[in-house]
């Protein structure tokens, strides 16, 4: 655990040395969702609700993957992109150190500017959480919580998946970002939403209902039930970790350098 | 004229190569078209008042926009010619006997089409093929029909217009990220991307309607499917081919003086 957060202080002493071009980012990432957000509040403008989900009921949703999302690109950034790892052969080099493959992936790249991004989630998480007077109890704080830190989970197992095809395609798998992006895109709306299949798929699947939807419906009081429930439901993103972690194993122990 | 044709061509051909990524982006641009037509069948099912369009000419927009997504997107960009100005080795392209503007202009448009074409006829297998409701919808009549193809080609030519401004501001920021980024967040978002430009609200559309980003996509796909009636498709040709006049003059008159004070970046 030392080693990563030495490994997080070197790349933050690196990419503030480009300060300018760090704030231009920066304030880039904070943009973008800015936009989808503006445009989802547009929509609530025209059509008022969204299957009985009130617009800051939604913006919480919203929010929540958001972050999870920022953090993760901020923090497992090094699985997005190794495959240029692979592609170089430079993986060969993290193999023969004598500390664990999976740590030194994730920390040979930071995205610090991803804190645009992350503000910007913060802000709408305010935002919301204040328009939401009856989330206002110890418990139900400490659920949300928990959601952001799971859904930082999921995200990262699917960087790590997506990196662990890289073991045998070399080229980096461009069809992840269905699961990235559109996991992101789909889950900051209620699942209920959508299809039977697709929310099915995404939260037995893919969890990222654990974190967003079934334990909402419990905060927001849409469900009578055990405050206890929400609270644990969404550990169900962590247990996603867990195979993904056992496939990395499985190709890390496939793998043939490229040789260059 | 036939240099910049064949350049066009060379890179057309060249555009064509990216099969795999091709693939993959088909797969990725259906997901979305199902995701974001779901997210707007459930405002619509939730929705009583009157809609300024039909969910099911709202359909056919989304998919538009997925298969034509290189014609909107801007930021769809060349790295080479970022690496051009700020590498310097601009100072190549200056000694060719060709004009830099139309030169750029056919690369950045081939690129564009290619990318298009290879990803149009497989997504529209699919989406004539699905189950309703997320079946694509015929045009109304062959007239409109024949009107899409023009204005969506004139749309091209008017996003590539767009695109080259981008580029020559590289001449004076140097660093292409911040220009590139605000003005294609903005500019995909007025040209319909985020959420389609009828159901916007009225103060935001008539900024759109001002700026020559709607004119790009979100004119052509609702004229596809009738939203648009084919008498109000001619005023927009001419609005179309206004923009692309204005836009090109101004980008070469702005390229020309980017290149009277050009400092080759040395390396």
């Amino acid at each position: 655990m030392r080693l990563y957060f030495k490994y997080m202080s070197i790349h933050l002493k690196s990419q503030m040395q480009y300060r300018t071009s760090f704030f231009l980012m920066s304030f880039g990432q904070f943009f973008i969702p800015f936009m989808v957000f503006g445009g989802l509040y547009l929509m609530f403008e025209r059509f008022g609700q969204l299957k009985g989900w009130s617009f800051f009921e939604v913006a919480l949703c919203f929010s929540v993957i958001h972050l999870s999302f920022s953090l993760s690109e901020c923090f497992a950034r090094g699985f997005d992109a190794f495959s240029s790892l692979v592609g170089k052969g430079d993986f060969d080099r993290l193999l023969v150190r004598p500390r664990s493959a999976a740590l030194q992936v994730l920390g040979s790249k930071f995205e610090f500017t991803r804190i645009g991004r992350l503000l910007q989630s913060g802000i709408v998480f305010i935002w919301s959480v204040s328009n939401l007077p009856g989330l206002w109890t110890f418990p139900k704080l400490l659920a949300l919580l928990f959601m952001v830190f799971n859904g930082l989970l999921i995200f990262t197992g699917i960087f790590i998946l997506a990196a662990t095809f890289c073991f045998w395609t070399i080229q980096a798998l461009e069809v992840a970002n269905v699961f990235t992006d559109g996991g992101r895109e789909m889950a900051q709306y209620p699942l209920n939403i959508y299809e039977k299949g697709v929310t099915r798929f995404f939260t037995f699947i893919i969890p990222f209902g654990c974190v967003s939807y079934l334990p909402l419906m419990y905060i927001l009081d849409k469900r009578e039930g055990d405050m206890l429930l929400p609270l644990l439901m969404p550990f169900g993103g962590a247990l996603f970790l867990i195979p993904c972690l056992l496939i990395w194993r499985i190709g890390v122990k496939h793998y043939r350098s490229t040789g260059s | 004229m036939r240099a910049y044709a064949s350049i066009w061509r060379l890179r057309f051909i060249n555009g064509m190569q990216y099969r795999a990524a091709a693939l993959a982006g088909i797969a990725t641009q259906l997901f979305f078209g199902f995701v974001f037509i779901m997210i707007f069948a459930a405002f619509y099912a939730s929705s009583t008042g009157e809609t300024p369009i039909s969910l099911q000419d709202l359909i056919t927009y989304v998919w538009l926009q997925q298969i034509f997504l290189s014609f909107i997107m801007l930021w769809f960009r060349d790295q080479e010619l970022f690496d051009l100005i700020t590498g310097g080795n601009i100072a190549y392209e200056l000694c060719r006997p060709l004009e830099l503007y139309p030169h750029w202009y056919a690369k950045l448009l081939a690129q564009r089409f290619a990318s298009a074409v290879l990803r149009c006829f497989p997504l529209l297998t699919i989406i004539f093929i699905i189950p309703e409701p997320y079946r694509m919808s015929l045009p109304p009549s062959i007239a409109s029909f024949v009107l899409f193809i023009v204005t969506l080609l004139l749309g091209l030519l008017v996003v590539v217009a767009i695109s080259m401004m981008i580029y020559i501001s590289v001449f004076w920021t140097m660093s292409p990220i911040g220009s590139i980024l605000m003005i294609s967040v903005v500019g995909e978002f007025l040209a319909g991307m985020i959420i389609p430009v009828p159901l916007m609200p009225k103060w935001l559309q008539t900024i759109a309607y001002i700026l020559p980003f709607r004119w790009t996509t979100d004119f052509p796909f609702r004229v596809y499917s009738g939203h648009i009636p084919v008498s109000e498709a001619l005023w927009g040709i001419g609005i179309q081919l206004l923009w692309l006049l204005i836009l090109v003059l101004a980008g070469r008159a702005l390229m020309g003086r980017a290149l009277r004070s050009v400092v080759v970046q040395g390396g």
